[in-house]
């Protein structure tokens, strides 16, 4: 029997959604009000949404983080599977305490790693501005000696936090793998190399999927983290969005932002529905085993 | 006698301290089904996964046709593997799972034989060419083993949808297609249900005789293990205890563990008087074994269908009935001599609490010599109907956990 919840755990359970969207409801309904008020209702347009088209340093910022998304994810889907077939490999005292180590940045505090990551930029750029002067010096090469951050930066920033997460999604379908596949394509004849590639991606390819989901949503919504590594001359959406808000402001922020806020969810609904068909189809199979075994 | 085909030379193995196989010598025959049986933990498993090229002994050899091959990886063995749980690859259907193994470029060297040997083992190994099967080639032989296995027309189905006996005929088909000369089992038909299993048992048996290739079997059931096998290893702690056909391993075991563990056994202490002269509970019998010093203690075997039931007045020995259970085709009944409870198979209905007498022929008996194994087992004091099936679930249990430890090793 369902208990019907009271009258009081009903408003306290409005009220708590009221307050998680109210705001994200009035920045999408003010993204489409005629006039320039943030408080005033003066009639619906679309006009904001076009002008955000036109808006070069919005349009410049988009391709920004579309192309950091993009690549970070990739890459990050790359090295964070092979990295999770390697933990998964190693024996449980070594992998045990490298998963643990794995989840600290994903807990970690984004402005320690944004600080952390500028600071290590910076000494890396001194170091290699040394390097390069004294290379310069005694060869008599022409190369630059002064590094700045930038598009090179942002990306590897953004790559490096996009790693645990892949890690994380993929694990588990390593471990949901039957040990037993591997031991049975090297004995048709697959190198261990070989083996991993027609047998294990295979089989672990939506954990892989969904890690690059994942890692592109974090980086297109990531902001902290950018603003200390992008430098001076990139800018990503979520950086522009500040910027604009230190100006006049105008509903072409919550235009962007509405669609900034549709894109991320889209992606989570995606990952969401992805992993819970799985998970059905996963129990629909140990059913149908469940019906042979005795 | 056929030729000798795979040789294991003091093969011992050890996993963090535990000796899990202990100075082992055998040798498989070719085209032999040969059967590894024994209790979990007993070593079976691990000598599979020796030859199969997954493990490295600690030390010891392993020859293939008189060649070492200790240092051959999987990859380059000429042994198939028919895994515990299939290990079927979830992502291809019937036929790709098939057609695994034939569609992998293997190495030929210029004999027109597959590499095999430790100098072109992995490193340095020579440049050979690689051989790509032809497509022609790889759907004939696809379509000849479905046949085989009786699994025509599953070609477009998903491993998921098959019943776990149509799994297990694909896992056959994809280790058999690579024409191996041994094929490994490795508990093929632990997951089957009973009827199920006896099919399979008899298909099996087809299989190996129609390929005309060596079968390496493990089991702990030793029902199967009699039914399919030319020859049967019983192994335990890591070592051989006997290797015979299934008549000599039920007839004539070794020692108590050999005859507690195939089929039922009431195993006495005795002496023998003579030869072909024993006694046990203080009577002499005439029995058939000899070869015994004069009055050396010994273990006798008595199987519980070899006693025949007499009248209480007759018997050379009487004994009272706590325990019967119907089976069927008989009862088993639990009898008390003196102390000691024997097991006795008989189409006589004995009521609980009658005194009966027993009646013993000379081929009845089996003399053992004395070994550790001695009077540990063979007394049915704890014997109860479900026992059997209580100690199968063990093994399953078991089975899985060491499992778990070859991999974390």
């Amino acid at each position: 029997m369902k208990e019907r919840p009271s009258v009081g755990g009903r408003v306290l359970t409005i009220l708590t959604f009221v307050f998680l969207y109210a705001p994200i409801i009035v920045l999408i309904v003010f993204s489409f009000n005629s006039s320039n008020s943030r408080t005033v209702w003066s009639g619906f347009t679309l006009d904001w949404y076009g002008e955000l088209f036109e808006d070069s340093l919005i349009m410049s910022s988009l391709s920004t983080t579309f192309s950091v998304s993009i690549i970070s994810a990739l890459v990050a889907t790359v090295a964070g599977t092979a990295a999770a077939i390697g933990f998964f490999n190693m024996k449980k005292r070594t992998r045990a305490p490298l998963l643990a180590i794995n989840n600290i940045p994903m807990i970690n505090a984004d402005i320690i790693t944004g600080v952390s990551m500028c600071l290590l930029f910076v000494a890396a750029f001194g170091f290699l501005g040394n390097f390069t002067g004294w290379l310069n010096r005694v060869f008599g090469f022409n190369l630059p000696t002064r590094f700045t951050q930038g598009f090179g930066t942002l990306l590897i920033a953004h790559i490096t936090f996009n790693i645990p997460y892949v890690i994380l999604s993929v694990m588990p379908k390593l471990q949901q793998m039957d040990r037993n596949l591997v031991d049975a394509a090297m004995d048709l004849g697959c190198s261990p190399l070989s083996a991993i590639w027609k047998v294990v991606i295979p089989d672990i390819m939506p954990g892989i999927i969904n890690g690059a989901i994942i890692a592109f949503t974090m980086s297109i919504d990531d902001f902290v983290i950018s603003f200390f590594t992008a430098g001076s001359n990139s800018q990503t959406l979520a950086m522009a969005i500040y910027t604009m808000t230190k100006k006049r402001v105008t509903p072409k922020i919550n235009a962007i932002s509405t669609l900034l806020f549709l894109t991320v969810l889209i992606l989570l609904i995606v990952v969401n529905i992805r992993s819970s068909r799985q998970e059905k189809k996963l129990q629909e199979s140990m059913k149908i085993k469940k019906s042979f075994v005795r | 006698m056929s030729k000798e085909l795979i040789r294991l030379k003091d093969v011992s193995m050890t996993f963090d301290g535990d000796t899990v196989l202990d100075n082992m010598n055998i040798y498989f025959n070719d085209k032999e089904f040969l059967t590894l049986l024994g209790p979990s933990g007993c070593g079976k498993t691990t000598t599979l996964r020796i030859i199969g090229g997954f493990l490295v002994p600690t030390s010891g050899d392993v020859f293939f046709d008189g060649v070492r091959i200790n240092d051959v990886p999987p990859y380059l063995r000429q042994v198939n593997t028919v895994f515990q749980k299939y290990a079927l690859f979830p992502h291809l259907n019937v036929y790709d799972n098939v057609a695994f193994g034939l569609r992998i470029p293997k190495s030929v060297d210029e004999g027109g034989t597959d590499i095999n040997s430790e100098s072109s083992g992995r490193g340095k190994r020579k440049k050979s060419k690689k051989v790509k099967l032809s497509k022609d080639e790889i759907d004939q032989r696809v379509q000849e083993m479905l046949e085989v296995v009786s699994l025509k027309g599953f070609e477009k189905r998903t491993v998921s949808s098959l019943s776990g006996g149509q799994q297990q005929r694909v896992a056959i088909a994809r280790a058999l297609v690579n024409r191996p000369k041994v094929l490994l089992l490795d508990e093929p038909l632990g997951a089957l249900d009973m009827r199920l299993r006896k099919d399979m048992q008899q298909e099996l048996k087809r299989i190996q005789q129609q390929m005309g290739i060596t079968f390496i079997y493990v089991t702990h059931d030793q029902e199967e293990a009699l039914a399919m096998s030319d020859t049967v290893v019983v192994m335990n702690n890591g070592k051989i205890q006997q290797i015979g056909t299934p008549e000599d391993i039920y007839n004539e075991p070794k020692n108590a563990f050999v005859a507690d563990f195939i089929g039922e056994s009431n195993i006495v202490d005795g002496i023998m008087r003579a030869d072909r002269l024993v006694e046990i509970f203080g009577r002499q019998f005439q029995c058939v074994d000899s070869g015994f010093e004069k009055d050396e203690p010994v273990d006798v075997v008595i199987r519980p269908e070899d006693v025949d039931i007499v009248d209480v007045t007759q018997g050379a020995l009487t004994g009272l009935v706590t325990s019967v259970t119907f089976k069927g085709m008989h009862y088993d009944i639990i009898v008390d001599f003196k102390g000691f409870k024997w097991l006795i198979e008989t189409t006589d209905f004995c009521p609980v609490g009658s005194h009966i007498g027993i009646k013993l022929d000379p081929d009845s008996f089996h003399v053992m010599k004395k070994s550790e194994y001695s009077g540990m087992y063979g007394d049915y004091s704890s014997y109860s109907a479900e026992y059997d099936e209580i100690s199968d679930a063990e093994y399953q249990e078991e089975e899985s956990v060491d499992e778990e430890e070859y991999y974390e090793s």
